[in-house]
């Protein structure tokens, strides 16, 4: 049984366009993800297609204009409002992307006790800090005066300390450099290992695929393709969506090929297939009605046309 | 490192004074040139309605003897040499020297200034801060409402307002003056001059709030929007919690430094408060000396004025610079 299974998630936000309109953004639509203990899923897809707020949404800590509807499972219960704010910091953790996520006048050491919930909070923050090789006089530095590696371990540190199941990382790599980030990157494969289930957001397929389990493919805010990350391979003819092949196709090391146009903005959605648009593949029967998300060889895949 | 430390906070305070010297050479010169050129004649602002039995050839004789018929430059220099001498002059409505007038003048307004500034402060941040955390709704809108309103109404105006209920209606207040009239002074009882600061404190206290509870709120609203609250949030705080871990460490800053900077403001309101209330302080000595054309206490106010709030400015500096770990521990880096 998955320990975190979202269903049909939609998120919208309300808008003022002007002093007196209101206008309704469907920023996510019937999304479908799932996650299970000791896995890590990566998911990947291009900036603004949703993937943050995929996380705020299963922390419950979307701004008040969001409009959530849709079912999320922990362990087999639905997760109400209170639900989610009794297990924020306990049994989910959360690491953010940068810096600005810590407490500028507050010193970093004081801020991963804050997360440590059972037992002595300064030996459990001293131990991870020695365990991530944070020197000791980390701990009575401010927010600004550690570098980017120092802040993303610290960020990091706060989540091992918590204790947490489920660990959601959102862009836990970018500008970090190789040797920082795939420390980073086996951390979280240790979380995994220790029976953690990890949910890596990011846009770097290329290191997501070094360490994830499954991949998520996002696509204007929804998922596109869940497929294991075996099936990145070779021209990725055992992908099952033609966005993901494309992506898989479009990275450096493959054939290198973007794709004509864009991402659709959540404002201007077509109505049937979100991919349809730019789809070679696509017919008149794919601008109807967007496809529902179907199993799939071991896999997962919203198109008609996927075999 | 600490002796590094000590060294900047040298440092910085030195590069202050310099400043501040500068400024009031810069006021004492532009004041000295507006009150030259304005239409008081020092020397029928000295004599006054005995102004009739004084012949052309006296007047002459005066102004010779008081060098106003030399040039500017020579005047300005002449009051200048005095000044630095700590000379201030001698109040012409007063006949006592300035510096003896400004001295027992600050004591009535600072109880009053003091005052005013610790309660508007402490019930303007109280305000703001619950403003913040109960943001959009009823409460936070009766509180915004009443600073918008206090913050548009005039100090005076506000006075006269307090005068009218608490002094005249109830009774429950004197009227004005820093202590009661027809009791010699060495009568005056400690309740007796705080009866009379009372309504004076409380008007400039009640227009002292909006600014800090304006000022906090928005700036507390733009903290609890923040990442690093989000995280917190993410991580399991709330409420109270929450305000107290990341919030108030956040606000409080910000809203003492408001504080002392506001000390301008402060002074410019005891100054109309003290008028309406006829509280001896040195507001009311300032409009005294503006109307009266007492320019040697004119001048001597508005040095002692900007001195006053330039020491605002330069704690608030100060606050932050020791304060805040961004500067302070960048500086040691």
């Amino acid at each position: 049984m998955p320990i975190l299974e979202v269903e049909n998630l939609s998120i919208s936000f309300n808008q003022y366009t002007s002093s007196f309109k209101q206008n309704n953004i469907q920023v996510i639509s019937s999304l479908n993800v799932s996650l299970e203990e000791g896995e890590i899923l990566a998911v990947v897809g291009a900036s603004g297609s949703g993937k943050s707020l995929l996380a705020h949404a299963i922390l419950g800590i979307l701004p008040d204009n969001a409009t959530i509807s849709g079912t999320i499972y922990y362990n087999g219960e639905v997760l109400t409002a209170s639900k989610q704010a009794s297990l924020r910091g306990k049994e989910v953790a959360f690491i953010p992307q940068s810096t600005n996520y810590l407490d500028p006048l507050m010193r970093v050491g004081n801020q991963v006790r804050t997360s440590v919930k059972t037992g002595d909070a300064t030996a459990a923050q001293r131990a991870v800090f020695k365990r991530l090789h944070l020197q000791p006089t980390v701990e009575n530095m401010y927010p600004f005066q550690l570098s980017g590696g120092m802040a993303r371990r610290t960020l990091l540190s706060t989540a091992i300390v918590s204790d947490a199941k489920v660990i959601i990382a959102d862009e836990p790599t970018p500008g970090l450099d190789p040797v920082v980030m795939k420390e980073a990157l086996n951390n979280f494969r240790e979380f995994a290992d220790n029976g953690c289930a990890v949910m890596l957001i990011t846009h770097d397929i290329e290191s997501a695929l070094t360490i994830a389990d499954k991949i998520a493919v996002f696509y204007a805010g929804t998922t596109v393709e869940v497929a294991p990350v075996e099936d990145f391979t070779g021209d990725g003819e055992a992908l099952r969506h033609p966005y993901s092949k494309a992506l898989w196709r479009a990275l450096p090391q493959n054939d290198f090929i973007p794709i004509p146009g864009s991402q659709p903005h959540p404002s201007a959605l077509p109505t049937g297939c979100l991919f349809a648009p730019r789809c070679k593949e696509a017919i008149l029967e794919c601008g109807k009605k967007q496809p529902e998300m179907r199993n799939l060889r071991n896999g997962m895949v919203r198109c008609i046309h996927a075999t | 490192m600490r002796k590094n430390v000590g060294r900047k906070i040298g440092i910085f305070l030195l590069l202050k004074g310099l400043r501040m010297l500068t400024l009031l050479v810069a006021i004492c010169f532009i004041s000295f040139l507006l009150v030259k050129n304005s239409p008081i004649d020092p020397i029928q602002a000295y004599i006054g309605a005995d102004m009739l039995k004084v012949g052309p050839e006296q007047r002459e004789k005066i102004a010779e003897y008081w060098g106003v018929d030399q040039p500017v430059m020579v005047q300005f220099l002449n009051w200048g040499s005095a000044l630095l001498a700590g000379d201030l002059g001698t109040s012409m409505i007063f006949r006592r020297p300035v510096a003896d007038v400004i001295g027992e003048r600050f004591i009535n307004s600072l109880v009053l200034m003091l005052t005013a500034w610790v309660l508007s402060g402490v019930i303007g941040f109280v305000m703001g801060v619950v403003s913040a955390m109960k943001k959009d709704t009823w409460i936070d809108r009766i509180i915004k409402w009443y600073c918008y309103t206090l913050a548009s109404t005039p100090t005076f105006w506000m006075g006269l307002l307090m005068l009218i209920v608490f002094a005249v209606w109830l009774g429950w207040f004197p009227i004005g003056l820093g202590v009661p009239v027809g009791v010699l002074a060495e009568d005056v009882t400690i309740a007796n001059r705080i009866e009379h600061l009372i309504l004076p404190a409380v008007t400039l206290s009640i227009i002292g709030v909006a600014n800090v509870a304006l000022h906090t709120r928005q700036k507390l609203v733009e903290v609890l929007a923040s990442d690093y609250v989000l995280f917190a949030r993410a991580r399991g705080e709330r409420g109270f919690t929450l305000f107290w871990r990341h919030g108030l460490r956040n606000v409080a800053l910000p809203a003492i430094t408001l504080q002392f900077a506001a000390f301008s403001e402060l002074f410019g309101g005891a100054v109309l408060a003290e008028q309406v209330f006829s509280y001896p302080g040195l507001g009311q000595a300032t409009v005294e000396a503006g109307l009266r054309g007492d320019v040697p206490l004119l001048l001597g106010l508005v040095i002692f004025s900007t001195f006053f709030v330039f020491a605002g400015n330069l704690i608030a500096d100060l606050i932050y610079y020791v304060v805040d770990p961004r500067t302070r521990e960048s500086r040691m880096l």
